[in-house]
This record gives C-alpha cells, sequence and structure tokens, in this order.
C-alpha cells in the first residue's frame, strides 16, 4: 500500500515539484495504477525468460555505429530552443558557490 | 474542401494521378485545405505554416511540369506532433516543449518528404502519446468529425480526426499501445502499425521506447500500403531498426490469395481470439464486428477460434513496462537544454523541479511516479522484470495461435468512441479500454485497423486485424479485398460548420 510519504519521495527521485495539497490527490491517482499492476502477481512466470523489447536477438547483440564522423551538431540551430545560454553554453542557476 | 474546390479523391493512387496529369495542382490543393484546417473546429492542427508548405507545394509542381514526379508528389500530409520537424514546432503536445524547433526532421517525415508528400503542419495527440482519448494534450482535446462531442481516440488522435473530417488525405501517427489502431477505429479511417523495428524511430520523441512504432493513417488500405512502403526501411540512426530490404506494400495487394479463383480470400484462415468476444464488449460493437468477419466469411476466409490466454494480464504489464521507459525517456526534459523553464529558480534542483512539474501534464507526471516507482530500488524484480517476463508469454501466445491461423482478427476497442469528458475522473478507465491492442504491442506485431460499420449514436467502428511478424502485406492484403467489396472506408461525416477566427 502506497503512503504520503511514498508520493513524497517519488515526486524527489523524480524531480516533480509536488506541494502537499496535491499530494493526496496524486496518491489516489497512483493507488488506483498500482491496484491495476498488482495483478501481475497472478502471473505464472516461473521458467519464462524477459523480453526487453520485440525485436530483441541476443545473438545479434546491440547493432553499433562504425565510429567514424558522419556530421557535427550545429550548435546554434540545437540551442535555438534553450531557455538561457550565453557563448554556445546552457545558463542554470550558480551550482558551486 | 472550400465549396468551390474539387472534392478529395478516394484515394491516394488517384490523387497522385490527378497532381501528375496536372488536373490539379498541388499548390491549388495545399491551399484550399489550409483553408479548411483554418476554419476547422476539431483542434486537429497543433502547428500551421502556410508559406512552408506552399513553397513545398510550388516546387512539387515544378517538379511534375518537369517530368520529374516522385511517387507521392505534391500530395498532402500532416504529422503527428511527436514525429520531428525541421520547419514546425515539435511540441508532443506539451508545454514542457511548447516553442521546440528541431534541428532536423524525423528519418519518417524525411522518408515521405522525399516521396514528395507536402507538409500541411503538425497534429494535435495526447501529450508524449500518452493517452487513448487526446484529452492529454497540453492545448486542447481534438473533437471527434462524426461527433463533435466524442473523443477521437488517441494518442493519434489529431492524425485520425484530420483525415477523416478531411483536412489532410494522409497522416502519421504513433503507436506504443495501440495510439494508431483505436483513433483510426474511432474516427472510422484506417491505419496500421508495423512490427517494431520497421519504421525508423529517428526523431519521435520517445515515450516508451521498446514500444513506440510510427505508421499511416488514411483512408484506406491501399493508401496505407502506399505510405508505408514510403516511410520503411533500414535506419542506421535507430539501434532497432531491422535490417531488411525495402518493400513495396502497394504492388503486394495485387497478389491473390491462393484459391482466389474461387473467392477473393479463399485459402485464407483467421483467428478469432475467445479473450476479444467476451463480457467486455459492448453489443454495438460486436454486432458490426460480427457483420465484417461474416463479410470476410463470404469473401472465402475460414475462421476458426484461437485463445490468447494473457490478454488480461497484457493492461498491467504495459502499464509497468511503458511508464518505466517513460521516466527514463523523460528524464531529458529538465528546463535546461529546451522547453519551459521555471521562473526565478533558487537553484538547480529547483530548477529541475518546478520546471518539470510546471511544464509536465497530470498524466505525463502519474506516468513517471509510476516508473520511478517500479525502478527502483526493491521493486524492479516485483513489477519491472516480471512484466517484461509476461511480455514474453503474450508474444509467446501469439506464436501458438498463428499456428492455427494466417491472421488474428478482433475488435479494436470495447466500445465506439465515448463523450469527451466522460473519463476525467476515472483514468484507468482509458486504461482497461486499450486492452485489445495492448497485446500485439507488447508482442511487437504489426496491427491494422479498419472501418466496417457503426455503433451506438452513429459512432465508427474498427476491426483490427493481427498479423505474425513482418506479415504487414498479409493485412493490407486482406483489408483491401475487404474494402473493394465494402464502402465503409469511403463513409465521410457531416461536414461541421466552420469556424471564423
Amino acid at each position: 500500500m502506497l503512503s504520503r510519504q511514498d508520493v513524497l519521495r517519488l515526486a524527489e527521485l523524480a524531480r516533480l515539484a509536488i506541494d502537499d495539497d496535491q499530494a493526496d490527490q496524486t496518491l489516489l491517482g497512483l493507488t488506483a495504477v498500482f491496484d491495476l499492476i498488482g495483478q501481475l502477481e497472478q502471473a505464472d512466470v516461473s521458467d519464462t525468460e524477459p523480453l526487453v523489447h520485440p525485436g530483441a536477438d541476443p545473438a545479434l547483440g546491440v547493432r553499433l555505429r562504425a565510429d567514424r564522423v558522419t556530421e557535427s551538431i550545429d550548435r546554434q540551430a540545437n540551442q535555438v530552443s534553450a531557455p538561457r545560454t550565453a557563448n554556445g553554453l546552457y545558463l542554470v542557476p550558480r551550482v558551486i558557490e | 474542401m472550400s465549396p468551390d474546390a474539387p472534392g478529395l479523391p478516394p484515394s491516394l493512387r488517384t490523387l497522385a494521378a490527378s497532381l501528375r496529369t496536372r488536373s490539379i495542382g498541388a499548390e491549388e490543393l495545399a491551399r484550399s485545405l489550409l483553408d479548411d484546417i483554418a476554419a476547422s473546429p476539431l483542434n486537429a492542427f497543433l502547428d500551421v505554416r502556410p508559406e512552408v508548405t506552399l513553397a513545398q507545394a510550388r516546387a512539387a509542381d515544378a517538379r511534375i511540369a518537369r517530368g520529374e514526379a516522385r511517387p507521392l508528389e505534391g500530395v498532402p500530409i500532416a504529422h503527428k506532433d511527436v514525429l520531428v520537424t525541421r520547419d514546425w514546432v515539435s511540441s508532443a503536445a506539451s508545454k514542457i516543449l511548447a516553442n521546440y524547433r528541431s534541428p532536423f526532421d524525423a528519418t519518417v517525415v524525411a522518408r515521405l518528404s522525399a516521396a514528395g508528400m507536402v507538409t500541411l503542419g503538425k497534429l494535435n495527440c495526447d501529450e508524449f502519446a500518452m493517452g487513448s482519448t487526446n484529452e492529454n494534450s497540453a492545448f486542447g482535446a481534438v473533437h471527434n468529425p462524426w461527433d463533435l462531442a466524442a473523443i477521437p481516440g488517441g494518442s493519434s488522435g489529431g492524425s485520425a480526426a484530420a483525415v477523416a473530417g478531411g483536412l489532410t488525405p494522409a497522416a502519421t501517427g504513433t503507436d506504443t499501445g495501440g495510439s494508431i489502431r483505436q483513433p483510426a477505429a474511432f474516427c472510422g479511417v484506417t491505419g496500421i502499425k508495423p512490427t517494431y523495428g520497421r519504421a525508423s524511430r529517428y526523431g519521435l520523441i520517445a515515450y516508451a521506447s521498446s514500444l513506440d512504432q510510427a505508421g499511416p493513417l488514411a483512408r484506406s488500405a491501399e493508401d496505407c500500403a502506399l505510405m508505408l512502403s514510403a516511410m520503411c526501411g533500414f535506419d542506421p540512426l535507430d539501434a532497432t531498426s531491422l535490417e531488411l530490404p525495402p518493400e513495396d506494400f502497394a504492388k503486394a495487394l495485387q497478389t491473390p490469395f491462393a484459391g482466389a479463383a474461387q473467392a477473393p480470400l479463399q485459402g485464407l484462415v483467421i483467428g478469432l481470439p475467445r479473450e476479444f468476444f467476451g463480457a467486455g464488449l459492448a453489443p454495438d460493437v460486436a454486432q458490426a464486428i460480427q457483420s465484417a468477419i461474416d463479410q470476410l466469411t463470404a469473401l472465402g476466409a475460414r475462421c476458426v477460434e484461437v485463445r490468447l490466454p494473457r490478454t488480461e494480464l497484457a493492461i498491467p504489464a504495459y502499464y509497468v513496462i511503458a511508464p518505466a521507459e517513460a521516466s527514463s525517456n523523460l528524464s531529458r526534459f529538465d528546463g535546461v537544454r529546451y522547453g519551459h523553464r521555471a521562473a526565478d529558480p533558487r537553484d538547480l534542483r529547483d530548477l529541475y523541479r518546478r520546471s518539470r512539474a510546471e511544464g509536465f501534464g497530470a498524466e505525463v507526471q502519474r506516468r513517471i511516479l509510476v516508473g520511478t516507482y517500479v525502478l527502483s530500488h526493491g521493486y524492479y524484480d516485483a513489477y519491472y522484470l516480471r512484466a517484461q517476463k509476461v511480455r514474453r508469454l503474450v508474444a509467446a501466445d501469439f506464436d501458438q495461435a498463428f499456428t492455427q491461423c494466417d491472421v488474428i482478427a478482433g475488435p479494436v476497442a470495447p466500445t465506439v468512441a465515448w463523450d469527451l469528458g466522460a473519463h476525467r475522473d476515472d483514468p484507468l478507465a482509458d486504461y482497461l479500454a486499450d486492452i485489445f491492442t495492448l497485446p500485439a504491442s507488447l508482442a511487437g506485431l504489426p496491427g491494422l485497423s479498419m472501418p466496417v460499420g457503426f455503433g451506438a449514436q452513429r459512432r465508427p467502428v474498427g476491426l483490427q486485424l493481427i498479423g505474425p511478424r513482418l506479415q504487414e502485406s498479409l493485412l493490407l492484403r486482406v483489408a483491401h479485398q475487404y474494402q473493394l467489396a465494402t464502402d465503409w472506408h469511403l463513409r465521410r461525416p457531416a461536414q461541421p460548420a466552420p469556424v471564423d477566427h
């Protein structure tokens, strides 16, 4: 059973600001979801390997690209949508005092 | 279309031919559709830039004039907003990406442009494709053209509504747990989710990477076949893209079934999963589905009952796996590199927490929290690992069923489209309604939805066809034969009154 404390801990892990008023509402929604996904307990999964993705072929592994330059990143185009930049860098609040 | 403009022809093939013979101009066509989009009450489009569209259309006209037309030259299309585009905002219908401009086009967008298609703009959807009603869009819900009080379905609701409403002859969608098939069914259009790995995910803003797959929505199976041929193909930029030779799905429609000399579908065995026809299926939907199955039988197909015993378990498995992947994928939205940033952050942690809380809608936050929980220390085995094992069992059920049949048929959804706002206080009702689309998603199988009639309140019903891995052409051939013999796919809603802006 999920508690209000759990909700606040999860919100912290997920970096989502949730105030006290919202916590109860969120708890309600999450409790309903956890009732649903709790049904997984009924499944007999003994001797079953997990399926990570449906194209997964363990024999092939992960396909890698050759390590060579194909295109370069246009920094300016990339930063068009950034909230704050200066001299090609992303600005954030001071991290080290 | 405006009253004096010619109506959209019934198929992309005839539209492409009319453009090629210059009986209709690409610019004239694009202009007319842009006018309709501006006047539409459906809220299907999020970003429209007439100057970009018209420049593309003029370039198409010039190519046609030079005799250099590509297969779909000048044919209009619109793209779901989770596919990034260089020339239109790509917001994923989220406030957190409200003004995001991608420096590149998604591979499927680039491939359709390379086939000559002219882009009309970006289509509304549920935020980050999370939802089955389109009500989770940060920019307002889309209306169903058959009944403006009804949801269009989701998450590709803008795509389905725009095609059904005649605002575009074709659209892209993406399907993670049913997001192409269900809105196609609710809006009375045809849509196909290809096998996982067929269409590149490069430039598809990730929701659940092991499930996400792009596909077309259009009027008919033939239209979808034309688009799918252009969309699919190996892409080295997507690590899960399948290395397959190009396939001409439209040409494959001409391949007759083994016993076609007797009847068009003679020799085809259709599996009807018992679990898809249980008590949860609304009687009006059941009736339309039965009529469609009778029609397929009349065309020569033979039906057998099959079992998909883990159908119900697919719901909890999906609602563990998809949120787990979402919580990881959406961690990149932090208010630093793109999108919304909270005002006056105290420190970096405050910036992250408030930017994300302000930028993400309620359903997206719920899924991030669920995903964070199931991946967290001590719960990983009980939820995430267990869900992946159930996923293997769901896939095994299909393997077993396909030893008895060629394709599986059943409803797309248990009911017709419900009213906007009907599930407002019960988001779980939406989750449960995904029951018939989730199994094929988890197994990575191709699934098609086509209109087969109407249910309560004259809202459309869709039949789902599920095929074995890489058997898209089989699904399209079956649907094409059905559509040659019926006209449900040609029915159109009455035009809603235009809105003055």
